[in-house]
């Protein structure tokens, strides 16, 4: 669980979702071009981290890459990193890319773990949300990835779209219920700046469903699949088991090392954070001439290591060490009160948020800061 | 700016009531501000040469005062004097009257004249020296105006042409004859449209028992009626007596301080003499200095070589602070002293306390030297550390008075430019113990344990108030709401009640008087006297937040005033203080007792849905900045109370 993850962002994609604010670009032409730099980033961190146990395929849209481009790729990984013996390799999905041989091909590379993005099985939202497949090639997809032998898949849904009402997302999750997939992620739909549906949010076209329904789905989809068996085990994420937890996201939760290769891809090790350059051209460029692409790095000081332990450890069911909030006046008091309130409980040297906290732990950090 | 019936415009004034001085009699003033400068505005025209007649001629002096209610134009007048005597130009006038309604257009200042000794030559030729004694200090306090009166001879009543006898023309005229001096009535702004002059020289008459035909009509403004004022000054009042030999008194009525050469005394010799070189002593501390410079006042301070008997001029002796001096302190010769200090001398004593703190923690310092610097301007000002569990490191400051209270305020923000939180005024409250111990306790964090309190009294006035009879009902609705007791009714003449109430001064500091003029439409007058202490039932009410007290904001009260008091404070600190992960419950509590209560209710969500690598930098920038916001916020257990909370809690009323 220690041992550093890789991540490498493949920043295509065919057409940009109006929510989304990875970074992407829909020029497909420059894919030789990023694999060449990629070629070349890989040799600065040669020796630099330990034995990878994790990979994440993450985007834009990595499935559209095609056959040629996708072995190049995991055999620069493979022949340049070092791995340990049984590494999850994961890649993210669009269900309109999958095909008996795409999956055939992924599994022959290596991958032992597919995200695929759904994000809803109306057609009505997936319409609004601008996403290239139907409901039904979603299901196809799901088929289709299940029929290859894939045991780890993960389903990746989006709810608290305008206008969405509860039942149809009950009806999303019953059906998710009965793929029973190893894993789901359930994102509440988040605006950002810079996206068009931001803009759209702004002009008053669409509306945010406000705190109370926010809270409401957060609540009853966290219930449901709790009660179906599936672990809640951070703010987003539900596995069946222990083991079809994502061990490469658990890293960023934990302040274990990651690598993050390829255009705007973060990365971590001992205390230094460092993020590469947010365009493909510019780091192609970079890397063209020898230089590295990050754009900016910082060095986490001792207490803003404890501010990310606290607010990361109180997203997940791991929670947080007690003696991290230790030094904060008033710790005891306020540990108190949040424990009367629901929103934390004690186990041994751990304070571990329950459903409640999960809803406010952006907040709780703040009350054990100094 | 009220708009009076008649279509004159009158000036209102938003200050409340003055509290009491150490002396029986209060008088209630509007919020005056001393500008600095109008005196040195005055001196930079060209200075005529001092005047001073034969050494022992104090039959050439007259010392007189001009006394009013508020804006009946005592200033316009004064400055006419100057401007009649030629220390002035009639073009100078004109600017100055000009920058006087500027800044008068600015609520309620009133620029102050300063003493000046005026030379005149009367009809036959005579000349004389009349020092026109102004009231120092920033404001008319009672006791100042007491001792500027006590060295004079005389004064000029001044009643408005268009308003009338007011509360105050009254309270000063009473002041006057205490004084035993002579009276000259004076009707000012005989050039407004809305002027009777014969409905007001009756009220005269009737209401102040003065002699109609002695009453000079002028206007201060147009000019018109000064050379009658003069006359009337070199004619009815008395020179000076005392004797040059006798051993040295004066009186000092103000002390001033200028950066360059100290502290500035102003007096009255009464008895002696006394020039540069000569050892003083002020007789209350007993402290000696040396005199290094006497002389009068013009348009600039103007050396002479003494000071005697019947002369009103100042005194420079190395006196560091105005702290130093006491108003209403006896001037003597070290060396050979006089046997008795002039009487009427008061330690002043603040009666209405107010605990500042700076807004953001790291200010204490820059409020402490601007309360220092105040200080050398304001010997009444007193003060000592405070602090307080939810505000900080402060100040608990002692004034003279509400109208003190509001000068001191404002002056520290707009000449020292600073932002402070005053806590609600309040009065100092005396508690008998169980073992007979008797407590003045003005600070609630001072409060004694309940269960050892045998008795408890508050300070109380008696409120005179002059009103048109309509507003009588409003009026005796307003005192009685404030805990009033005993009126008492005169018609001093038709139309015109004068309502009496015994009332505490608690329920008056905090927004009486804008009340009352608002309920009066503006004709309200008001005054009162501090008559003694009285027995009361008096609590602590305690602000909790989720059971947790908050010290700036307890306050003791009349038992019947706390339910009031709390609902109101529950309710605001509800809208102030942010929500937060928990329900916060916030109570007003006496003793143990629940009295009101009021919630703020959690907020519902707050995670974000992502958190993966690109995330964590961003998200860890964004709880910074929150955490330095917190930083801001007073922490009372676990609840962030906002220094915004505290002030919408604590600021009195009338904002």
């Amino acid at each position: 669980m220690d041992r550093p993850g890789l991540y490498v962002h493949v920043p295509f994609c065919r057409t940009k979702c109006p929510y989304c604010d990875f970074y992407s670009v829909p020029s497909l032409s420059l894919i030789p071009a990023w694999l060449d730099a990629l070629q070349r980033e890989v040799l600065i961190y040669r020796d630099r981290f330990g034995y990878f146990d994790s990979i994440y395929l993450g985007g834009g849209t990595p499935t559209l890459l095609g056959s040629r481009e996708l072995t190049r790729l995991m055999r620069v990984l493979f022949q340049d990193l070092s791995f340990s013996r049984d590494p999850e390799i994961t890649i993210e999905a669009n269900p309109d890319d999958i095909t008996k041989e795409k999956t055939a091909l992924l599994r022959d590379l290596g991958f032992n773990r597919i995200s695929l993005g759904v994000q809803s099985f109306n057609e009505k939202e997936l319409q609004f949300l601008q996403r290239r497949h139907s409901a039904k090639q979603a299901e196809e997809a799901i088929k289709v990835i299940r029929a290859s032998g894939y045991t780890n898949l993960g389903i990746d849904l989006m709810y608290g779209l305008p206008g969405q009402g509860e039942s149809v997302w009950m009806a999303t999750l019953r059906r998710i219920v009965e793929y029973n997939p190893a894993h789901i992620s359930c994102y509440q739909m988040t605006i950002s700046e810079g996206t068009p549906f931001y803009r759209m949010l702004r002009q008053g076209r669409i509306q945010a469903p406000g705190e109370e329904r926010e809270r409401a789905f957060f609540l009853l989809t966290s219930a449901y699949l709790e009660e179906n068996g599936y672990l809640h085990y951070e703010i987003s994420n539900f596995a069946r088991e222990k083991g079809t937890m994502s061990r490469h996201n658990i890293k960023y939760w934990r302040h274990v090392p990651y690598l993050g290769l390829g255009p705007s891809a973060h990365s971590f090790l001992k205390g230094l954070r460092w993020w590469n350059l947010r365009s493909v051209d510019g780091y192609c460029q970079a890397l063209d001439c020898g230089r590295r692409p990050v754009e900016d790095c910082e060095r986490l000081t001792e207490e803003q290591a404890r501010l990310e332990s606290l607010f990361l450890g109180f997203r997940t069911r791991e929670g947080v060490k007690r003696k991290l909030i230790e030094d904060s006046p008033g710790s005891d008091r306020t540990l108190r009160e949040i424990r009367s309130a629901g929103l934390v409980t004690l186990q041994g040297d751990r304070i571990i948020p329950t459903r409640e906290g999960f809803i406010l732990a952006d907040s709780l950090p703040l009350l054990f800061s100094h | 700016m009220n708009d009076a019936p008649g279509g004159v415009t009158c000036f209102s004034y938003n200050g409340p009531a003055l509290s009491p001085g150490p002396l029986k009699r209060i008088y209630f003033l509007a919020r005056v501000l001393r500008v600095p400068g109008h005196g040195h505005k005055l001196s930079e025209r060209k200075a005529v040469p001092c005047q001073r007649l034969n050494l022992t001629d104090m039959t050439q002096i007259r010392n007189f005062s001009i006394i009013a209610h508020i804006d009946h134009g005592k200033s316009t007048l004064a400055d006419r004097l100057i401007q009649y005597t030629g220390l002035v130009s009639e073009r100078e006038f004109r600017d100055q009257i000009l920058d006087t309604m500027d800044l008068e257009r600015e609520r309620g200042i009133t620029i102050k004249s300063q003493t000046v000794t005026l030379p005149y030559t009367d009809r036959s030729g005579q000349e004389y020296d009349l020092n026109l004694i102004d009231t120092p200090g920033h404001v008319d306090f009672s006791y100042e105006v007491s001792r500027s009166l006590a060295s004079c001879e005389g004064v000029l009543l001044l009643v408005d042409a268009s308003q009338g006898v007011q509360a105050q023309t009254l309270a000063n005229l009473y002041m006057a004859m205490e004084h035993d001096l002579t009276i000259i009535p004076v009707i000012n702004k005989i050039d407004l449209p809305s002027a009777d002059v014969d409905r007001v020289k009756d009220e005269i008459e009737n209401e102040l028992a003065l002699d109609s035909d002695q009453i000079i009509l002028c206007s201060a403004k147009e000019g018109t009626g000064i050379e009658d004022v003069f006359e009337a000054i070199v004619s009815r009042i008395p020179p000076p007596a005392g004797k040059e030999e006798d051993p040295l008194t004066a009186l000092i009525f103000d002390a001033d301080y200028d950066p360059f050469r100290g502290v500035i005394i102003s007096c009255r010799v009464f008895d002696g003499t006394l020039g540069p070189g000569d050892i003083i002593r002020l007789m209350s501390k007993g402290a000696a200095y040396r005199v290094e410079e006497v002389g009068c006042f013009r348009l600039n301070r103007e050396p002479r070589n003494r000071l005697s008997a019947g002369d009103v001029g100042y005194v420079i002796a190395g006196i560091k602070t105005v702290s130093d001096t006491r108003v209403g302190d006896t001037i003597t010769l070290d060396g050979r002293p006089a046997p008795t200090a002039l009487p009427g001398f008061q330690e002043a004593k603040p009666v209405v306390f107010s605990s500042i703190y700076s807004i953001a923690s790291d200010d204490y310092q820059a409020l402490a030297e601007a309360l220092e610097k105040y200080k050398l301007n304001d010997a009444a000002l007193t003060y000592e550390k405070d602090s307080s569990a939810a505000l900080g490191q402060g100040f608990r400051c002692g004034f003279l008075g509400l109208l003190h209270l509001e000068i001191v305020q404002q002056r520290l923000e707009r000449e020292y430019d600073q932002s402070f939180i005053m806590t609600v005024p309040s009065v100092q409250y005396r508690f008998t113990l169980e073992d007979g111990h008797c407590l003045s306790v003005d600070n609630p964090q001072y409060y004694p344990d309940p269960t050892v309190i045998r008795g408890s009294e508050e300070p109380f006035i008696q409120a005179s108030i002059l009103i048109p009879e309509r507003y009588m009902g409003a009026v005796m609705k307003l005192c009685l709401d404030r805990r009033g007791e005993n009126s008492r009714f005169t018609y001093p003449s038709p139309g015109r009640i004068e309502i009496r109430f015994d009332m505490p001064l608690a329920e008056v500091i905090v927004d009486f008087y804008d009340r009352l003029k608002s309920i009066t439409q503006g004709y309200g007058s008001f005054d009162y006297d501090f008559i003694g202490y009285r027995e009361s039932d008096l609590v602590k009410l305690d602000i909790l937040v989720n059971g947790e007290k908050v010290d700036a904001l307890s306050i003791i009260v009349h038992k019947d005033r706390a339910r009031e008091w709390s609902v109101r404070a529950c309710d605001r600190l509800k809208d102030e203080i942010p929500r937060h992960q928990f329900k916060i419950a916030i109570q007003g509590a006496i003793g143990g007792k629940i009295i009101s209560r009021s919630t703020v209710s959690p907020f519902r969500k707050d995670v974000t849905a992502k958190c993966y690598g690109g995330d964590i930098t961003r998200k860890r920038k964004l709880l910074e900045k929150q955490k330095k916001g917190k930083k801001r916020m007073k922490i009372v257990g676990s609840v962030m109370i906002p220094q915004q909370a505290f002030v919408a809690v604590l600021k009195s009323e009338e904002e």
